[in-house]
């Protein structure tokens, strides 16, 4: 079975170009939609196979290799267009292709009646496909061909609705939000790349197996294997949005909200996860570039929950806790819990796609009002959107069982166990800030009140729509048990599931086992009553006061401004970075460099050589016997330096 | 027998008075005498030297300058007659027009 | 099997050339005759790509014929599998500017394409001549039709944009004349030997020339390769001559002319002076990586769509001459399918540049906007020619630049990464530059009435866009097809520098002579 591996990639190959070509004269939006849909679904059925045979295997023949061709090839580099199927690769198949079979479904629905509706479909293949690469590749080539692929496919559906104003700092229109996307993007992969330099300088090869295979050989702390390390990790806090790139992706809110989900929630922002996950046994050598990681995460995980906390936007919150969730991500890898932040890809990309599908329901009904204060009461009309979003909003406060509160658990536990006290505290914070935003906007958005404007009717959204919700929801409710830590009696299968991938990582790294169950109990006790404690306060502000807000900020003022404006990030950039760079570029390189200087020196030659032509040509009288003068005074001379000689 | 730098001396005197007119005088017809003057030093020189070296080869040349000078006199006339029907005038600062 | 299929293709456009003006019909007879011949040229030429013999590193298809026997120079030309490929570019190019061209050149036109196919002619006889005075001639040949194309079709400042293009080029290549008078020179003060002008000869000849001797050689050559190519600070001719030359010139300029300078690099430079080469490898690559920096940040702040796509070329040049002087097989490889891309992807920007203009009659960023709705054809096409032009990977211009920066990034030439690291901060600026004048002129909404009006791309249009299309595609996802031509023939390239650089092939010292 796993040498159809090359399926799972074509099918949304074949729908892209079956959209993308006929699509503006099919018209038919259920055609579109099924092909769209079919596409990805069969990709699903393709990977579910795999994954089936796979189960069927000893641990160890599980992974496997499928060269499909030479991709590029020059001197003694040589890269194929090469699939590997292991354990993690087609985990991450199955998220990518299951949840993104289940958006494909949503927007049949969401985006009904939209011009670009085929080319909604086109975009939505192409992403898949470059995400399928991304997974699947066994070289750093081809996984960067859908890295930049991924960045490709948000850039154009951040700006789908291109004559659409959106607000930002130096944003004007959702394309300025795509470019904004694609170009800090392109900063981390600016690092991706050199990494990769770095990679074949050292081992000769950009192949994963050949790298790990080199890996083995090299001792903890080489120098170079920490420059690769870290430049991938900046590659990775590029495209998952960490500290200090993460300013793209509140603002990718900009494109139609099913895009915010497959994209910008469930699946592309993790791929940072999946790349450093995937060159565990690298990361392994390079303690200082754990450590980086590590703290990158948590603070951009208390940073991003702190900012989430003052967002009105229905969206901007759901972005904002994207970010700190991915945090929690990379914390996990930074202290070594490989299968951790994977499986926090896993049970994030159930309950924030739920949660984004859900505000899409919620906007839709709104008429694309996506202001928590002007929503309320909408639990009575659309009742299975509520449902499903207060699931969700409760998985991801880490409620137990919920799939949040297993993943981020043992995200916590092991900062503690393998990572510092202070880890934890800063992951149980943000935690608290986590909870206590998500009621927020749930209290906001469905209870109390309806403070929106008598001409709007919201409805519940078509079924097309609420399916995908109440599937999410219940993957979110029962995605955790695959990994129920040992303490709780559970068998952790994902970690049985993965350990042949991180073996070689926790072979470097022999981090000890833990035994100390009563501490792992406390802990685990502690984040239950901070979730509910977080919950209950949100619910309780916000149901009474739906303008709880306003009365914060004003005795607050100066942190909630902090907060609202997300620390004035976006502003430094634009002033330190953007705005000197472009008038730099302006004045002085073009305006003064270019047109003075070097033009200046082409032009000023041909004035000079103008110049002496002129002053030549008043020798030439046009008076004969001025000539006659000169030729005797030259006859003169030469006669005279005769003599003289 | 007159010595050689009788000749030479006399030619040289007639040939700076040649140049001296041809650079300093504005009418066009005394520059053309004035260039006659010159040729005709160098045919004084010319022949002195040949009666001095015994060699004909000098009052061949001489032959040859009086037939430059004959053609180039009717050619000279001819532009001086024509400039003067063109300008009426044979003061040359008032044809110079041999410039850009 | 076409006999003397060289002979063919490189004197097939000139008879075009004087059938077209012989007969000078009418504009319509022209037009036919000029596309057929150019069709008819590219076809022949594709013999040469697929009979073209790999494995074989020495010249094919080598034609000589005595011409000036006194100087010993002879009408030689042959291909490698480097020129091989830029031939086959030109030719491709051609029958595609010619097509551009259709409506929008509507003066004189049995003119225009008379100089099109002399220019296809010399551009070939550029990159096939092994001999260094008839390059020369093919070299100075180019000047002339271009010369007319900009100074006749052109825009409002035509004139000083021509001549600036035509001294420019005049400055580098007159020493160029010295060097090459030189080199002969230089082989007849040797042993046994006589004045020559035969390449093939050269390239035994030349490296043994000493050191000071053979820098000045190496800077008279660089610099005319240079102003062509161009490398920063010698660019400034580029965005004139782009700006006021007709679509079809742009293309023609961009696709090929600059690559004239890169391929010099590589004949002459590499090849004739290893040792020169070796000297001013990190100075040249500084250029390359300034270049593109400098390109960049300049196209940035462009308000003329078509300025900024000339200077966007400053720094996809730059690439290559980083390429070129890092000195492995990955980044000569690399730079060669940076040229065919540049050659391809810039050679569309400015197709599609001129087919908004024969509609709008500006070029102006801020005149556009919104033009995704009023014509979705057009946008679509631009948006793969811009991504291919910012390296996406999947197309073309990714797989050059990124062998480029790899083989650079691990040349034990430059032997530092600051070159690449530098270099790449291109490929972010590229996104920048690129998607900031995408956005402004197709998405947002249109800022003018008049857009209102604009026509989609018609059949011609998309027809003449297909093809380049493909190859930006097929380069991008299957390289190899170009890649293995050229390879034999970069890797005795670089074998020989690299013996050099080892000591192997030491030059005669000054006092051996």
């Amino acid at each position: 079975m796993h040498q159809y591996v090359g399926l799972i990639v074509l099918f949304p190959l074949i729908g892209l170009f079956i959209n993308g070509l006929f699509g503006r004269k099919i018209k038919n939006e259920k055609l579109i939609g099924s092909i769209g849909s079919g596409a990805v679904g069969l990709s699903f059925l393709v990977a579910i196979g795999i994954f089936v045979e796979m189960l069927g295997m000893p641990a160890e023949e599980r992974g496997s290799v499928v060269t499909l061709f030479t991709w590029i090839a020059a001197g003694s580099f040589k890269v194929s267009a090469a699939y590997q199927i292991d354990q993690l690769s087609i985990f991450m198949t199955l998220v990518v292709t299951g949840v993104g079979f289940l958006i494909h479904v949503y927007s049949i629905g969401y985006m009904h009646g939209d011009r670009g509706f085929w080319r909604f479909f086109t975009y939505l293949n192409l992403f898949i496909f470059a995400m399928l690469n991304l997974v699947l590749a066994d070289n750093y080539l081809l996984m960067f061909l859908g890295w930049e692929g991924v960045g490709l496919c948000s850039y154009l559906l951040i700006g789908f609705w291109y004559d659409k104003k959106f607000d930002g700092v130096g944003i004007t229109w959702t394309g300025d939000a795509g470019n904004k996307a694609f170009w800090v993007n392109r900063i981390g992969d600016f690092a991706f790349m050199i990494g990769m330099f770095l990679i074949f300088k050292e081992f000769g090869s950009l192949t994963f197996n050949e790298v790990m295979g080199g890996a083995e050989n090299l001792a903890v702390g080489n120098s170079n294997v920490f420059w690769i390390t870290l430049l991938l990790f900046i590659g990775a806090t590029g495209k998952s949005a960490q500290i200090p790139l993460f300013i793209w992706l509140p603002d990718a809110m900009a494109g139609p909200t099913p895009v915010s989900a497959l994209i910008h929630a469930a699946t592309m922002v993790t791929a940072g996860v999946y790349m450093v996950a995937r060159n565990s046994a690298l990361y392994a050598l390079a303690p200082d570039t754990m450590m980086v990681v590590a703290v990158v995460g948590a603070l951009t995980a208390i940073m991003a929950a702190s900012i989430g906390i003052a967002q009105n936007d229905i969206k901007k919150v759901l972005a904002y806790s994207t970010v700190s969730q991915l945090g929690y991500m990379f914390l996990a890898l930074g202290v070594g819990a490989f299968t951790a932040g994977i499986f926090h890809v896993m049970t994030h990309a159930f309950f924030k796609a739920c949660l984004f599908l859900g505000s899409g329901s919620v906007i839709h009904a709104m008429h694309e009002e996506q202001d928590i204060r002007h929503m309320g009461g909408l639990k009575k009309v659309m009742p299975k959107t509520y449902w499903t979003f207060l699931i969700s909003s409760f998985a991801i406060a880490g409620f137990p069982p919920l799939a949040g509160f297993f993943s981020k658990d043992e995200i916590l536990w092991k900062a503690f166990a393998d990572g510092s006290g202070v880890l934890w505290a800063i992951g149980a914070l943000a935690a608290l800030m986590t909870a206590f935003y998500m009621l927020r906007m749930v209290t906001l958005t469905f209870e109390g009140e309806p403070r929106w404007a008598a001409d709007k009717h919201p409805h519940e959204s078509p079924s097309s729509m609420t399916i995908p919700l109440i599937v999410l929801a219940a993957l979110a409710v029962v995605g955790g048990f695959i990994g129920v830590p040992a303490v709780l009696g559970g068998g952790n299968a994902i970690h049985q599931w993965l350990h042949p991938v991180f073996a070689q990582a926790e072979k470097t790294m022999a981090l000890p086992e833990h035994h100390n169950h009563a501490l792992e109990y406390a802990l685990m006790a502690i984040s239950v009553a901070i979730a509910i404690s977080g919950a209950w306060f949100g619910y309780r502000m916000f149901k009474k006061d739906p303008e709880a807000d306003g009365r914060i900020s004003s005795k607050l003022g100066f942190i909630y401004n902090l907060l609202s404006n997300k620390y004035y990030v976006d502003e430094g950039y634009d002033g330190a970075i953007v705005q000197p760079v472009v008038k730099t570029s302006d004045r002085f390189l073009f305006g003064f460099f270019d047109v003075r200087i070097i033009d200046g020196i082409v032009n000023g030659s041909a004035s000079l050589t103008a110049w002496v032509s002129r002053l030549m040509r008043t020798a030439q009288s046009g008076v004969v016997q001025n000539y006659a003068a000169l030729i005797v005074v030259g006859t003169l001379i030469v006669l005279g330096l005769i003599i003289i000689g | 027998m007159i010595p050689i730098h009788y000749y030479l001396i006399l030619s040289a005197v007639m040939f700076i008075t040649g140049v001296v007119g041809v650079l300093t005088r504005r009418n066009a017809i005394i520059i053309f005498m004035c260039i006659e003057l010159m040729l005709n030093s160098v045919n004084l020189t010319f022949v002195a030297f040949s009666s001095y070296l015994g060699n004909a080869t000098g009052q061949m040349f001489v032959f040859f300058v009086m037939a430059v000078a004959a053609a180039e006199a009717a050619v000279g006339l001819a532009i001086v007659i024509a400039l003067f029907r063109n300008k009426q005038t044979v003061n040359i600062n008032d044809v110079n027009i041999l410039k850009w | 099997m076409i006999p003397h299929v060289l002979n063919v293709v490189l004197f097939l456009p000139l008879i075009g050339m004087a059938a077209v003006l012989l007969a000078r019909r009418s504009d319509n007879a022209a037009r036919w005759t000029g596309l057929i011949t150019s069709l008819l040229t590219f076809v022949v030429s594709l013999e040469l790509f697929f009979s073209y013999d790999a494995a074989n590193p020495a010249m094919q298809f080598v034609e000589k014929v005595s011409w000036i026997s006194a100087l010993n120079v002879s009408y030689h030309v042959g291909l490698d599998g480097i020129s091989m490929l830029l031939v086959v570019l030109t030719t491709f190019l051609t029958p595609i500017v010619l097509i551009s061209s259709w409506n929008s050149i509507a003066k004189q036109v049995p003119a225009y394409v008379a100089l099109m196919l002399l220019l296809e002619t010399a551009m070939i006889g550029v990159f096939s001549s092994l001999d260094t005075f008839l390059f020369y001639v093919f070299w100075e040949m180019i000047l002339v039709p271009m010369y007319f194309i900009i100074g006749i079709w052109g825009g409002k400042e035509r004139i000083y944009a021509t001549v600036k293009f035509f001294i420019y080029t005049m400055v580098g290549s007159l020493l160029m004349l010295i060097a090459i008078i030189w080199l002969g020179y230089y082989a007849s003060t040797l042993p046994g030997g006589e004045f020559t002008t035969d390449i093939i000869k050269l390239f035994d000849i030349a490296p043994t020339i000493p050191l000071d001797i053979q820098s000045w050689m190496f800077a008279a050559f660089a610099l005319s390769f240079l102003i062509k190519v161009p490398a920063f600070p010698l660019h400034t001719w580029l965005p004139d001559a782009h700006v006021q030359a007709p679509t079809g010139g742009s293309v023609i300029l961009a696709g090929v002319l600059l690559k004239m300078g890169t391929y010099g690099l590589i004949r002459f430079n590499l090849q004739f002076f290893p040792q020169a080469s070796l000297e001013f490898a990190s100075f040249l690559s500084a250029l390359g990586v300034v270049g593109i920096i400098y390109g960049a940040l300049v196209s940035m702040v462009q308000k003329d769509v078509k300025k900024l796509v000339a200077y966007s070329s400053v720094s996809h040049m730059g690439f290559i001459l980083l390429g070129i002087f890092g000195v492995t097989v990955e980044g000569l490889q690399g730079g060669l399918i940076q040229m065919i891309n540049h050659g391809l992807s810039t050679g569309a920007l400015f197709l599609l540049v001129g087919m908004i203009y024969d509609r709008r009659h500006t070029r102006m960023i801020a005149d556009f906007g919104g033009l995704a709705r009023q014509i979705p054809v057009f946008s679509t096409f631009f948006m793969i020619v811009t991504l291919s032009s910012i390296g996406l990977p999947g197309l073309n211009g990714f797989v050059g630049e990124f062998l480029v920066l790899l083989g650079s990034f691990n040349s034990p030439v430059l032997d530092s990464p600051w070159y690449v690291i530098f270099a790449a901060t291109g490929v972010v600026f590229a996104a920048v530059y690129m998607l900031w004048m995408f956005q402004r002129v197709v998405f947002g909404v249109s800022r003018s009435e008049e857009n209102k009006k604009l026509t989609d791309l018609t059949t011609r249009e998309i027809g003449l866009l297909l093809p380049v299309i493909l190859f930006i595609v097929w380069i991008g996802v299957y390289p190899f097809t170009f890649l293995q031509k050229s390879e034999p023939t970069i890797q005795r390239v670089v074998e020989k520098l690299e013996q050099v650089q080892r000591g192997e092939l030491l030059s005669t010292t000054v006092s051996d002579q």
